[in-house]
């Protein structure tokens, strides 16, 4: 390949503190939960970027089941903030406060 | 096919488009911006030769994870927040742990490390990322971990469906 895998670390590492960002500064649960995906893609352009310039496939088995775990974590994520908006009716993350007593 | 051009395109649109999902204050913005941002690093992929994943993140990701988020915001009828009179003490000290994480990240990219093995050339990496050689790996390497992820999958439709039936109190 022409472009250096460095680059492409130093892209995953720029996206992944956006997405580290999101989660600190976003009110919004489901615009947090999109920070988190954005984080794992992060990730995941990391490992295949190592797998491709290394050769080794086992990489990208990793991204794949990484795909299916944030997938699940989704549907699981977004069940919960449909759980609480219908108690609740806000997704602002500084509403909810369940735990605290 | 790895052009650089192409990659600082890509990747370009790809950080913007991430700035624009963390600044928008509609979630359908947001969630639009994160769209694009998944099909630039799709089309990273490509440019990696991983054609496999590639397709697997559009499919995935841009399609099934991005239309369920689309369709929770719709469910839920959300409009903006409003927005935050005071700048906080806690989001200062956010903003300094994502910028001192920032250059950690930049930090240890810009060392050079040595990768322990040579690169391989492009037509070595198209074969390694080909959905072939990796279907070969899934089905035998790898396919108990293919069962226990189906299971987890089953395990988290399950748990969806019954969350959301569910009213806390």
């Amino acid at each position: 390949m022409d472009v250096a895998p460095n680059w492409y670390l130093a892209l995953s590492a720029v996206l992944f503190t956006i997405g580290t960002f999101g989660v600190l500064f976003r009110r919004n649960a489901i615009v947090v939960l999109m920070s988190v995906e954005l984080m794992l893609n992060a990730v995941n352009l990391t490992l295949v970027t190592f797998s491709q310039s290394m050769g080794d496939p086992s990489g990208q088995m990793l991204v794949f089941f990484s795909i299916a775990v944030a997938a699940a974590e989704a549907a699981v994520g977004l069940a919960i903030v449909i759980a609480i908006f219908r108690s609740k009716v806000t997704v602002d993350i500084t509403e909810i406060h369940l735990f605290k007593h | 096919m790895a052009a650089p051009s192409m990659f600082f395109l890509l990747a370009t649109v790809a950080v913007a488009a991430a700035l624009g999902m963390l600044i928008a204050r509609n979630p359908v913005s947001s969630a639009l911006w994160l769209v694009l941002n998944l099909f630039c690093i799709a089309g990273l992929y490509l440019t990696l030769n991983a054609s496999f994943i590639g397709v697997i993140q559009i499919l995935v990701y841009a399609g099934a994870i991005m239309v369920l988020f689309l369709f929770v915001i719709m469910l839920l009828n959300l409009s903006a927040l409003p927005e935050l009179e005071e700048i906080e003490w806690a989001s200062i000290g956010g903003f300094a742990v994502g910028l001192v994480l920032l250059s950690q990240l930049l930090y240890m990219v810009a060392l050079q490390f040595e990768l322990g093995v040579d690169p391989v050339g492009a037509e070595a990496a198209a074969e390694v990322g080909s959905a072939a050689s990796l279907g070969e790996i899934l089905f035998t390497r790898y396919a108990l971990h293919l069962q226990v992820a189906g299971v987890l999958l089953l395990a988290a439709t399950v748990g969806a469906v019954l969350l959301a039936q569910r009213r806390f109190q």
